[in-house]
């Protein structure tokens, strides 16, 4: 007998482990949006418009592994 | 153990049933007309709002503003300097109404989610933001195309500029995917995904929290209960600034990618 048996899709497990590396990678681009802000005010601007390639580029990781997830999981 | 389990894990022994992907089905309003739901209501009340509001806003313009002029100038203000100016340039103006509106109307969809009639973001059903990443897919590569030619633009978006020679065979294909492929599908699943999973939580919350309440016995169970209800409030506010931050990505993210489309090559 298993002590705790887990029922459900091992697809969304997946998705949890592969939700890390888009997670680091969004904060370290906001970290370092957020210090070059602090030490060059006046270019923040150019700096966001590269920020918000970065994160979607980086986050679309993440939104492929949510939509295999349901993909897999089903 | 068992035994031990279904006492620990009241949601589990039977009766309640959790909210997934079936909660997000809504049958239709009238029998009769199967294409007409609740999010296609929604839908088309918040163009009805958005437009009352701007045309308002737009009417009666005072040079010492009054206090409805200053929200909507406020409003206004809000997408075109902060998305429309800092992503476009100089250039910004014609996308200006597109911009508004693409903002406005991801917002207030977004804001049915949490409004206590409807509780039901629009964006949770994935068609709706598909339909939008397809409008926004067309008119930034429209243009493109229309700034560069066919052919130039196909060049400018698929080649960035500085690129030596031997990395042509892996740089085209993978920009070409990127920017032609990948970004109307993550725009659209990002706004879904943010939708469909905020919703998800207010709902485990809300009906948890009613059926440990309500159908329990145990006054472990229906303290908790109450404290999954009181915690679902600071789960709507959460849901409040997502739903702001989706729809200010979006607008975003479609003002980068027009202005990527629009670049010169430098």
């Amino acid at each position: 007998m298993t002590p705790l048996e887990l029922t459900g899709s091992l697809g969304i497990v997946g998705y949890g482990l592969a939700a890390i590396g888009p997670g680091i990678g969004v904060g370290l681009i906001f970290g370092s949006v957020i210090q070059g802000t602090a030490r060059q005010p006046e270019a923040r601007g150019a700096m966001m418009g590269t920020a918000w390639i970065g994160f979607a580029v980086t986050e679309a990781l993440a939104i492929i592994g949510i939509a295999l997830a349901f993909v897999f999981g089903g | 153990m068992s035994g031990l389990l279904s006492g620990l894990v009241p949601l589990e022994t039977g009766g309640f049933e959790a909210p997934g992907v079936h909660s997000f089905d809504v049958p239709p309003l009238f029998e009769s007309v199967p294409w007409f739901d609740k999010y296609m209501l929604q839908a088309i009340v918040s163009v009805i709002l958005i437009l009352a509001f701007w045309l308002i806003m737009a009417r009666k313009n005072a040079m010492v503003p009054s206090k409805s002029q200053y929200i909507g100038e406020t409003a206004y203000f809000f997408v075109r300097n902060t998305i429309a100016r800092d992503m476009i340039g100089h250039d910004f103006r014609k996308y200006l109404p597109l911009l508004i509106a693409l903002f406005s109307f991801v917002l207030i969809n977004n804001l049915w989610g949490v409004f206590p009639l409807t509780l039901l973001p629009t964006p949770a059903h994935v068609g709706w933001p598909y339909g939008l990443a397809l409008l926004v897919w067309v008119i930034y590569n429209g243009v493109g195309i229309s700034k560069h030619g066919f052919f130039g633009y196909l060049k400018s978006t698929s080649l960035p500029s500085g690129v030596p020679a031997f990395m042509w065979p892996l740089i085209i294909p993978l920009e070409f995917v990127s920017n032609i492929i990948v970004r109307p599908i993550t725009l659209s699943l990002r706004l879904f995904a943010n939708m469909f999973a905020g919703h998800l939580l207010v709902l485990v919350f809300v009906l948890g929290g009613e059926y440990l309440l309500l159908h329990s016995a145990s006054i472990i169970n229906k303290t908790a209960g109450v404290v999954s209800l009181i915690v679902s409030m600071a789960i709507f506010g959460l849901e409040i600034f997502v739903q702001s931050l989706q729809a200010f990505i979006f607008t975003v993210l479609t003002a980068q990618y027009i202005s990527s489309a629009a670049a010169e090559e430098h």
